[in-house]
This record gives structure tokens, sequence and C-alpha cells, in this order.
């Protein structure tokens, strides 16, 4: 017997504020992004994942980067930010967060990102970015060339980040952070949890309702114990956290996007701004503002196997007719969906919801068919007043 | 005491007289975790010791398991298709993953007895 998919060992591998409780939980520790991360707990992946959609999981996510962007006032910051990215961030208000992809000149991803404008108006002209963990040297290197010396990036390498995720994730927060329950869905507030200072954020990788918490890295083995102690709340690992986001039909950087993926052709025209789509004025304009307009060439799918056998990262896709027509991103099997799951990218006429497909699995063409993202239906706690760009 | 013969890849070939039933070993499996799916070989293949004959899926990955000794296979276990946490639950005896019929006894010399595998998974 032999695995077939190995992770690479890393050199030197850092460890994040968590480190010690990770192995007290008897977590198996694997190398990833530059980071000893626990891919899972004794629970194992599949009762984490369903643990997550039942009631809460808490994730160390500390791995990923953090950093402040500090400019003389929010529309100069933003002004600045809207070069590089194409969401709308001059209209975002304060205290919530957007979605966004930092793009090269051809339209291509660099990484995506979390950018949140602090709620208090002492902060104004203060955006907290979360990135990718092996992509944080780049973006700031990035931000660095690109932003006007009068902009300052602050990398926050003390910081921590923890994320509650599942139903029961506000009733939890709520017994030691009474503000955090009132979020709705991609905002953000300072609070205390039981005297520690944090910033919270209603958001997730999960598809589930859910809250990441940054804390300062002093603090945050405290706070975690906090949670770990509610009755419903389990540590959940790496292995989890993408059974989970892949069930929800939420992109991974390296498998969904890269410097080739265009915004558009990764289903993330919603994260386009409006204003921005007319006035363009950022990396990669002309080919967004030219897909938006004719559609892209391919698109990423939801793809069902029909067997039981999961198509992972780098299976082909035929079309119905046996022709080759794009490539499995990520693929594994869905614990909620209970049955296998993919995404990929498929020329866009073969796109269409319910197209028959084959898979080639272990060189056998394997009958499959392309479904609406996500799979598992996302339980986001939105503002009653939705305010979309 | 049934005669189980192990191999350094994790599968076992339990002896019972000219067939040798074929799986991964208690300890294989809780290397891989939940297991979600097992592709199994055609009843009639003839297999070569150290050939691909099945594959099982964890949630994470894929791996292939090699045919510990030659033969030609003789059942497949259709329950796995069905239930295939049995090889998480019992892999030495109900998560079996098919039956050979022995094609060359000498070969099960090249294989580790229960002990000689406990300890050398002790060394892993």
């Amino acid at each position: 017997m032999s695995e077939k998919i190995q992770i690479p060992s890393g050199a030197v591998l850092a460890k994040t504020p968590l480190h010690e409780l990770h192995v007290e939980l008897g977590a198996r520790m694997v190398p990833f992004a530059g980071y000893e991360m626990p891919l899972q707990y004794p629970m194992g992946i599949l009762g984490e994942h369903l643990h997550t959609r039942e009631k809460a999981a808490l994730f160390d996510v500390s791995h990923m980067g953090q950093a402040f962007l500090q400019g003389a006032d929010h529309a100069s910051l933003a002004g600045a930010l809207e070069a590089l990215v194409p969401a709308d961030i001059l209209a975002l208000g304060r205290g919530r967060q957007r979605y966004t992809q930092l793009l090269n000149n051809d339209g291509g991803i660099i990484d995506d990102l979390i950018v949140t404008r602090s709620a208090s108006p002492a902060d104004d002209g203060s955006l907290h970015l979360v990135v990718n963990a092996a992509r944080k040297t780049v973006d700031f290197a990035h931000l660095r060339e690109h932003l006007a010396d009068n902009i300052r990036l602050q990398p926050l390498e003390e910081q921590a980040l923890l994320a509650l995720q599942g139903p029961q994730a506000a009733k939890v927060m709520a017994r030691w952070c009474p503000g955090a329950a009132e979020l709705s869905f991609m905002s953000a507030a300072a609070l205390k949890f039981d005297g520690i200072d944090c910033h919270v954020s209603r958001s997730g990788y999960t598809g589930e309702d859910g809250f990441e918490i940054s804390v300062a890295a002093a603090d945050a083995l405290r706070l975690a114990r906090t949670l770990l102690s509610h009755a419903d709340v389990a540590s959940a690992g790496l292995g989890a956290r993408d059974s989970l986001r892949l069930e929800a039909g939420l992109c991974l950087y390296g498998a969904e996007l890269d410097e080739t993926t265009s915004p558009v052709e990764a289903g993330l025209a919603w994260s386009i701004g409006k204003r921005r789509r007319q006035e363009g004025g950022f990396a990669g304009a002309a080919r967004i503002c030219a897909e938006l307009a004719d559609g892209p060439k391919r698109i990423r799918v939801g793809i069902a196997p029909e067997g039981g056998a999961p198509a992972r990262e780098g299976t082909e896709i035929l079309s119905h007719g046996g022709s080759p027509i794009g490539l499995v991103t990520s693929g594994g099997f869905g614990p909620s969906f209970d049955g296998p799951v993919s995404m990929g990218y498929v020329e866009a006429v073969y796109g269409e919801v319910g197209a028959p497909v084959s898979l080639v699995v272990r060189g056998k063409p394997r009958p499959a068919h392309i479904v609406a993202l996500p799979f598992v239906a996302h339980r986001y706690v939105r503002a009653q007043v939705q305010t979309r760009n | 005491m049934p005669e189980t013969h192990f191999t350094k890849d994790h599968e076992y070939a339990r002896i019972e007289g000219d067939i040798a039933v074929i799986g991964i070993s208690d300890y294989a499996q809780s290397q891989l975790g939940d297991v979600v799916y097992v592709e199994l070989p055609e009843v009639g293949r003839r297999l070569a010791m150290g050939e691909d004959a099945a594959v099982v899926e964890s949630v994470k990955a894929a791996s292939d398991v090699y045919a510990p000794i030659s033969g030609e296979v003789v059942e497949a276990n259709g329950a796995l298709a069905d239930n295939p946490a049995a090889v998480n639950q019992a892999a030495e005896s109900g998560g079996w993953f098919f039956k050979i019929r022995i094609a060359d006894r000498s070969e099960l010399d090249q294989l580790m007895g229960a002990d000689a595998y406990k300890s050398y998974t002790e060394g892993l």
C-alpha cells in the first residue's frame, strides 16, 4: 500500500502560538506553507467536519498573513488599494469587510484576501488584511512595491488567528464575548473576549456561520482553551477545513486560484464592485472587463462524480463526447454531501449545470455531471438589510 | 490462530487453505483515517506479487494496495462498496478486500509474520 499524495517536508517549520495545544490534544502535525500545522485530531477528518456542521469547531489559522495598511484617511487609502484589487474598497463601511483579490496586470490572481475597515472612527485610514499563508511574502512585497510611500504596510507577526465555525458558534461566543453575536456576516469589531482584547469578525471558510478572532499571540492559548472548554466545541484541523470549504464551493489559492486565473473565470465576479466595472482603473482591468462583457473562455464549476470514486486535483475532465475540456482543481469526499465532490475548470460551453462529463480516474473515464455550487448550502447570518456592492 | 503474513506496505494475506484473504492492516487503516471508497479487482484477474490490485481512499488521499503474493482473484468484498468504513472498524476481519487462489506458496517466505510485522510498525 502506498499513498499517492505526499506532503512535502519543509526545512525549518514555524510554529503557531497554539502549537503546544495541538500536540497536547494529540493532533497529527504536518508541514503546511512553512508551518507545522494540525492536519487532524484524534476525532478524525470526517468527525471534525461533521462536528463543524452540527455544532462548532475551533481552527487554528494563525499561519495566515495579517497586516494593517495605514494611510492618511479612508478615501486616500482605499483609492490606493483599489489600483491593485477589483473590489469597491471606497464604499466599505466602518466595521465591514470584503473579499477581494490582488491582481497582476494580466488579471491573474496573486492572492485572495479579506479587507476589513476598522469600526472605530479614530482608526480612519486603517485597513486590516488577511492573506494566505503561502502567499504572504509575495503579497506584502507586491503591496510595498505598488503602494506609495505614504501608505504603511505593517505585518502583524505577533498576532494569532482563530476561527470558530458552526451553527453553535454564535451561542458559544456569546458566553465570553456578547458583542460577537451581534455582528452580521462580513462585519467586524474590536471586542473583549473574557477580558482579552481581540478583533472579531463574523466570517469564515466553511460555509457555516462563524467567527474569526485575531488576538495577540500571548493571549491565544488562553482564548483557545476557553473556547474548547465549551461542550459544543471540538478542535478541527486542516483536513476538515479543506473538505468544508470544498463542499461550500470556496476557492483555495494554489488549487482554484493562481496567477493565470482571473476572478471572472473563478466565478468571483460577485466580488467585483459595480463602480469598479464601470470605471476600471485596477490591475488587469482590460481582461476582467472583457471577460465580464463577453464571458470567460473557461469557468469554475462543481462536479459530482456518479460512482463512489473521488476525483482529485489534476483529474482530467472529458466532455460527454470524450474530448478533453478541463481539469479538476480540488476533489475529495464530502462528508456532509455524503459522496465525492470536485471543483474544476471547463471550457465555458461545457459548464452548464446538469451537463454530463467524464472524469478520468486511474486511467478510466467515469461518469459525472456539472452541479451548481455550493454542494452544501451556506448558512451565513447576514444583516437584515443586505449591502453588497 | 490463522496464519497471517504482512508486507512492508501494510497489506496482509491470511491463509485459509488454498486461498489467501487480502486486506490492509489495522495499523494501515489507523494511519489512513476514515476510509470513504475502496476499488477492488475483478474476479478472475491474475495478480502478480507486488502488482497494483486495489485502491483505498481516505478523505484526504488515494492509496494503492498491492498484491502481497501472486494468484487469481476468486472473490471481492462487495460489502465495502456500501460500507467502506468497515476497513476502519475491522481491517483484519470484516474489512478484507479480496481473496486469491494462492499461486506460489514460497512467496509467503518473503513476507513478515504477525510478530515481525508488529515490531516493524513499532519502529515506524
